[in-house]
């Protein structure tokens, strides 16, 4: 789950870490009375989960409360990389020194947590890795141990840091690190972390996210936040609930399979064939005759699609449950767009035996499946 | 002798009394696993398929001497059972289980790394061993061939159709392996093939990989050097788009890394062939064969 900056930065100052003065506003008037608290120029940032939100104009300097108003206004219209803006954060603008990269995340090879950071901060953590990566200090935190304060201090010389920085910064990955561990975060990054002219340093942006694994754990703060964990649409909200792996591409062709890695084969195969695909609907292990239905009904939802393939390689399902799912949507006039089926696997005999009575044609392999669906595409358009 | 499972292996199924523990115990006794104890904290003395059932993993171990475990225990408590499997020194631990928080993960890794433990997964079909008869997973046994391949995987599904491909076209398998779809798992792919080239029995690999990470870029490079037989490879999500999660947690392009090209061209610079769709994959065995 991302959380918003201003949700991020509430969790930073629980942990006593500094954020610039300032506050969240939902109308043009709350921004000109948060602008008017701080009583000094602000920036008026968009509240929105997506990256590059400076590029797309959503984040604007104003010298005034009335000038703060009115560049909220315009921040509040927008909408970014297809996301509306429901709010934006005043905060002072900082008198910089220094801007300050610090990020924690996990290292997939090493399987532990990695502290990230450097002195040239403000661009990305990736150009930067293009452009200077010797600028980037990175040390790998130990699974029993965690980030000590004499690593983070140690970090903080590394990045090139003297005298009394040294404890104030190190104490910054200390505090990001309790974070990380006491909220189950995947990822965090603090860019940038503003050093200002008169030595203090500053949290200006905030990135958490947490592991959705762990939300269990973690009612409290979805409380708290009192939002959805993710914004959805209801064919995902409805493939959520059903624990369905559901993602929507831009293509035609709906891939209703069991497996994450067998429906992403199947995506590329139908690509290989000339297709494009629609829709990822992993149905997930053991799907009985309901589920079939309910991933038939869901991918049918979404108006781009023109056909579907479902390819099932039975292990844990059976072929049989699966035969019956489709027949019970064709029985109910679910099924409004052709559908080709591959089914083998378990109990694929008793499985073949239901759509043959029932007059349904299936298919032996992946290749023949893919291709038959991606020229049934072709002859509806 | 194959790797990790063989016909002594002893195993605890933790979580047995659960509903896909008490089928897959099933399914594995039928397929000729040897499965001696079952472990449900609080259930001691009832029976599953026949199986014992324990409070915990010490008394299981104690009372049959068992020496491996799998773990079919939901989310919030895997790690923990996990973590009691490992104090037992029982090895391999196979962890099922899908949606592991990634901290408990990482928490019972280094755990199993710092006894010289073999964890398989989380979020894992496990591993088959057709020629002993042992599985110690949730695979179908009756895709998987007996022969002189090696098959290593990071998803399910797609691991048994490119099994049953072989097995079609005549080609058996030593022993198959799922690493598990999660981003951090115990045994990685570059230990797998380390594990492979110490096998004997194995003449071949497939490495089936998908997006996200660099896990098989590291085997590539590790291939390139170190080992001298034929590998085939696939890899999934081609035609995903970047910074969405494709069904595993674990398969997702980040920024530009994770990509499958990346992955493709590491593998054909290592000179495995890689395979466009899971049938090719037979094909190109038997020719390097």
């Amino acid at each position: 789950m991302k959380l918003f900056e201003h949700e991020a930065k509430d969790i930073f100052r629980a942990f006593k870490m500094p954020t610039p003065p300032g506050g969240l506003a939902k109308t043009p008037k709350e921004a000109k009375e948060r602008a008017e608290d701080v009583g000094k120029p602000v920036v008026v940032k968009a509240m929105v989960l997506a990256g590059k939100r400076g590029k797309a104009g959503g984040v604007k300097f104003a010298d005034t409360p009335v000038e703060a108003e009115k560049f909220a206004e315009e921040i509040l219209k927008m909408r970014i990389n297809d996301l509306p803006v429901e709010a934006v954060l005043i905060e002072e603008k900082l008198d910089i020194e220094q801007e300050i990269y610090a990020g924690i995340t996990i290292d997939r090879n090493e399987r532990k947590y990695v502290v990230i950071g450097s002195a040239a901060g403000g661009m990305s953590i990736e150009e930067l890795a293009e452009e200077s990566p010797e600028k980037i200090i990175k040390m790998h935190v130990d699974p029993s141990l965690g980030f000590q304060p004499f690593e983070a201090r140690q970090m903080a010389i590394s990045m090139g840091f003297k005298g009394k920085q040294i404890n104030k910064l190190g104490s910054f990955f200390v505090k990001l690190w309790k974070i990380v561990e006491a909220y189950d975060v995947e990822l965090t990054e603090i860019n940038p972390l503003i050093l200002t002219k008169d030595g203090r340093f500053f949290a200006a942006d905030a990135r958490l996210n947490i592991d959705d694994n762990s939300l269990y754990r973690h009612k409290d703060i979805i409380e708290k936040l009192k939002r959805e964990p993710a914004k959805q649409n209801e064919r995902e909200r409805l493939a959520t609930e059903n624990n369905m792996a559901y993602v929507e591409l831009d293509g035609n062709i709906a891939c209703i399979c069991n497996g994450a890695g067998l429906t992403m084969a199947t995506l590329d195969t139908v690509s290989l064939f000339g297709g494009d695909a629609s829709t990822f609907l992993d149905l997930g292990g053991g799907a009985d005759a309901e589920r079939v239905e309910k991933g038939i009904e869901i991918a049918l939802m979404y108006p781009k699609v023109k056909a579907i393939l479902v390819n099932i390689m039975a292990g844990i399902t059976r072929c049989d449950d699966v035969a019956r799912g489709i027949l019970a949507a064709r029985n109910d006039g679910d099924i409004t767009a052709p559908m080709v089926i591959r089914m083998v696997g378990t109990n694929e005999e008793e499985g073949q035996e239901i759509l043959e009575k029932a007059g349904i044609p299936f298919l032996q392999t992946m290749e023949e499946a893919a291709s038959k669906v991606v020229e049934l595409v072709k002859e509806v358009a | 002798m194959a790797i990790l499972v063989n016909k002594d292996t002893k195993v605890i199924v933790q979580g047995i009394t659960g509903g896909q523990g008490t089928f897959h115990s099933a399914a594995m006794l039928d397929y000729g696993t040897k499965i001696v104890a079952g472990v449900t904290p609080g259930k001691s003395g009832e029976e599953v398929n026949g199986v014992s059932v324990f409070d915990s993993v010490i008394e299981a171990k104690e009372a049959t001497g068992a020496n491996a475990s799998i773990i079919f225990v939901p989310a919030p408590f895997a790690g923990d059972a996990a973590l009691e499997a490992i104090a037992e020194d029982l090895n391999p631990v196979v962890v099922v289980t899908e949606h592991v928080p990634v901290k408990d993960e990482i928490r019972l890794i280094h755990a199993a790394k710092a006894k010289g433990i073999t964890v398989i997964g989380p979020n894992t079909p496990g591993i088959i061993i057709p020629g002993a008869k042992q599985k110690v997973g949730i695979m179908p046994g009756h895709v998987f061939s007996d022969g002189d391949v090696g098959l290593m995987s990071r998803s399910g599904t797609l691991t048994y159709e490119i099994a049953a491909g072989m097995t079609n076209a005549g080609i058996g398998i030593s022993a198959a392996l799922g690493l598990g779809g999660d981003p951090c798992v115990g045994l990685t792919t570059i230990e797998a093939v380390k594990l492979f080239k110490k096998d004997t029995d194995t003449k071949a690999l497939v490495l089936v990989g998908e997006i996200g990470g660099d896990a098989e870029e590291r085997a590539a490079a590790y291939i390139k050097k170190n080992y001298d037989l034929p590998v085939v490879g696939f890899i999934a999500g081609r035609t995903a788009p970047p910074g969405k999660r494709m069904g595993h947690a674990g398969a997702i392009i980040s920024g530009s890394s994770g990509t499958a090209a990346a992955k493709i061209k590491a593998l054909n610079d290592a000179g495995v062939a890689v395979a466009d769709k899971p049938s090719d994959v037979a094909r190109l065995l038997k020719e390097a064969l």
